[in-house]
């Protein structure tokens, strides 16, 4: 179709582009229909989801049992309601507290859920710049590790609860959030020292880095459990929690070196020269100027080993600890509920997924934020 | 259109009505003696011997890997050199860091492709150096920052970031960034050989009204008519060595050196 109209040279209008280009119905033209192979693509995908998504909508939603007391009282009321046994999601009803809290005391796990709280409102200040009182709120964030530790463990004034009483997502929370928080300035000062002109601190840095790259996270939390025992002065008792929190944090810090030194040596040498022609000191150029650009680049990579990291967090079931998912398969050791272990495993891995996702959108919205070039 | 043309006609007037019968002081502010550098074995600059009196503008020029920058680099120690002595305004370049941050607070840089920082908007870049290097208050600093960014006509792109804008606009940008420390000595390493055509002259008028001032620069440009309206000495290099040394007049019109008139007559062929 070409439209008859003409224009002398130097007039011509600006006009509205053809109308099955835009909108929803151009989009699906343009992305869904747009040759042969994406017509077939489009329809096998649509027969897929048609073949999922019932089922599992019935299995999830439709026939589960909220309430029951064990599987065969599930089975038993999914019959009396006329349809096939879903999700047996009173199994997880029931044992939620313990996945959310561990063995932690019940007349203390207010304190954990205060701690919950005043963990979310430290990190809104350095999340987002936009946050009300920010700077109040940065200094707040600089206090919290204190408060949050004296909640969780006790003590002064607190009755105090063992770090092995810590389990399900609390467990998780406490080493995901430690890990992230400490592992992310060892590892900027890793890469930094990696590239020093002092061959003493770069031979240390990249022999730290080297080593813990070489060495599974699980043999490292074996060390952690066991042999670090031999190296402690005898006597001395070395809180299981306190060692897991350190070789996970040692562990993502050395990735994280190698990811921050990534974004480091994309930074033009220009950049460093400008700095020291102004006169700025080492120190205050790598904060102001080339830091910030690093960062900034290393961003996916970043976030990739957070999330990394928060999901290897399951792994200390290994030795000993009940994290969410070592929760879980401890509650299937129980004949009342013998058999759910679907229901636990895709419990577990929402809550995982519900955490990483938000993650990876946090990390687009900065990479998003800080875009200033064209 | 011939180089001449690129600068406009104003800024040449009223340099020649003052500026370029400014006289050049007696004030010695850059010595460099029996200067050598190496780049490992690869020996980059062969007896440097050069005095700089307040006022001065000198242009260099010689072919591409002859040492220019390597040279001017030297002054304010981004390379630092092996043999021989550099002294800038009474200091004297040594390992001692006191000495390097004084004759860097004294010396500004402009570079040919820009080094603007792309994270910050075009007045934190001009406000950044006072506010670190010389603790500045931040709003001080900042109307530091707008006069420059006034003076090199582009005030109303403060806000944005140096990625928005043209090259021309950010050569300027970076010009006003070194102003704002109230340098005494200006740098200029090719500082329009990065940009379109069509960009040259918005720059080499801010350096040439920079001229007027009675700024001291070095430049390495081969933009002739600069070096002609704008510069008091032109200074030759090839391979690391200064081969020639003249009033621009006679540089051009009658260079002495063979390899002068060779380079010459390629940059003059086109
Ligand atoms: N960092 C460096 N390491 C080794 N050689 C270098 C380095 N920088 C420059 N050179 C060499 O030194 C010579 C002079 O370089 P330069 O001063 O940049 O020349 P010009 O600016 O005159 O083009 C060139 O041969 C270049 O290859
Ligand atoms: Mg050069």
């Amino acid at each position: 179709m070409s439209t008859e109209q003409t224009y002398a040279p130097g007039t011509h209008p600006d006009l509205p582009p053809p109308s099955n280009t835009i909108g929803f119905v151009g989009w699906v033209r343009g992305n869904l229909l747009n040759s042969t192979t994406n017509i077939v693509i489009t329809v096998l995908t649509v027969y897929l989801l048609y073949l999922i998504i019932p089922p599992l909508m019935s299995w999830v939603f439709l026939d589960a049992v909220l309430q029951a007391d064990s599987r065969d009282d599930c089975r038993a009321i999914a019959k009396e309601a006329g349809h096939p046994m879903g999700a047996c999601w009173a199994f997880i009803g029931k044992r939620f507290e313990l996945f959310v809290y561990g063995f932690y005391p019940a007349a203390e796990r207010w304190r954990v859920n205060i701690a919950f709280f005043i963990m979310l409102a430290a990190f809104y200040p350095v999340l987002f710049d936009h946050a009300p009182y920010r700077k109040q709120g940065l200094w707040f964030a600089l206090l919290a590790p204190v408060i949050l530790v004296w909640l969780l463990i006790g003590g002064f004034g607190l009755e105090p609860v063992d770090t092995d009483k810590f389990g399900g997502f609390l467990l998780t929370l406490v080493i995901g959030v430690t890990g992230i928080v400490v592992s992310l300035p060892i590892g900027i000062a890793l890469a930094l020292g990696r590239q020093s002109d002092m061959p003493a601190l770069r031979i240390i840095c990249i022999g730290f880095i080297e080593f813990i790259r070489g060495v599974p996270l699980i043999t490292l939390l074996f060390v952690a459990s066991t042999m670090l025992n031999y190296f402690l002065p005898p006597g001395t008792t070395f809180d299981l929690l306190l060692r897991v929190l350190i070789m996970v944090t040692l562990f993502s810090s050395a990735y994280l070196a190698e990811v921050v030194r990534g974004g480091l040596q994309a930074i033009p040498k220009g950049q460093t020269e400008a700095a020291d022609a102004m006169g700025l000191k080492y120190w205050q150029s790598m904060r102001l100027i080339i830091l910030p650009q690093a960062l900034k680049i290393s961003i996916p990579g970043i976030v990739n080993s957070f999330i990394g990291l928060y999901k290897d967090s399951t792994l200390v079931i290994i030795i000993g600890l009940f994290d969410p998912l070592g929760m879980g398969r401890a509650s299937l050791a129980d004949t009342k509920w013998q058999g759910l272990s679907t229901e636990i495993y895709v419990f577990v891995a929402i809550f995982f997924f519900i955490s990483c996702f938000a993650m990876a959108r946090y990390s687009l919205y900065l990479e998003k934020k800080l875009h200033t070039g064209h | 259109m011939t180089e001449q043309e690129q600068v406009s006609d104003e800024a040449v007037a009223e340099l020649e009505a003052g500026a370029s019968k400014l006289k050049v002081s007696d004030e010695l502010t850059i010595t460099i003696k029996e200067m050598h550098k190496w780049y490992g074995s690869f020996h980059v600059l062969k007896n440097i011997n050069l005095d700089v009196y307040r006022g001065e503008r000198i242009v260099i020029c010689g072919p591409s890997g002859s040492g220019k920058s390597t040279l001017i680099r030297c002054i304010n120690r981004l390379e630092e050199h092996q043999q021989g002595d550099i002294i800038v305004d009474n200091v004297e370049l040594t390992n001692d860091l006191k000495n390097i941050d004084a004759v860097r607070r004294e010396v500004g840089m402009v570079f040919q492709h820009f080094n603007l920082f792309p994270h910050l908007t075009v007045l934190e870049n001009c406000a950044l150096a006072p506010i670190w290097v010389k603790q500045t208050p931040r709003e001080e600093a900042e109307e530091i920052a707008m006069k420059y960014l006034t003076r090199v006509k582009i005030p109303e792109q403060a806000l944005k970031f140096p990625g928005q804008l043209s090259g021309g606009q950010q050569q300027r940008v970076a010009i006003a960034r070194s102003l704002c420390m109230s340098p005494r000595i200006m740098l200029f390493d090719e500082p329009t050989s990065a940009l379109d055509p069509e960009m040259i002259k918005e720059v080499l008028d801010v350096m040439i009204e920079l001229a007027g001032e009675g700024m001291t620069m070095l430049c390495v440009t081969h933009e002739m008519g600069f070096a002609k309206t704008v510069a008091n000495r032109v200074i030759f290099m090839d391979e690391g060595e200064i081969i020639e040394e003249n009033d621009p007049h006679e540089f051009f019109d009658n260079p002495q050196h063979e390899r002068t008139q060779l380079f010459l007559s390629q940059i003059l062929a086109h």
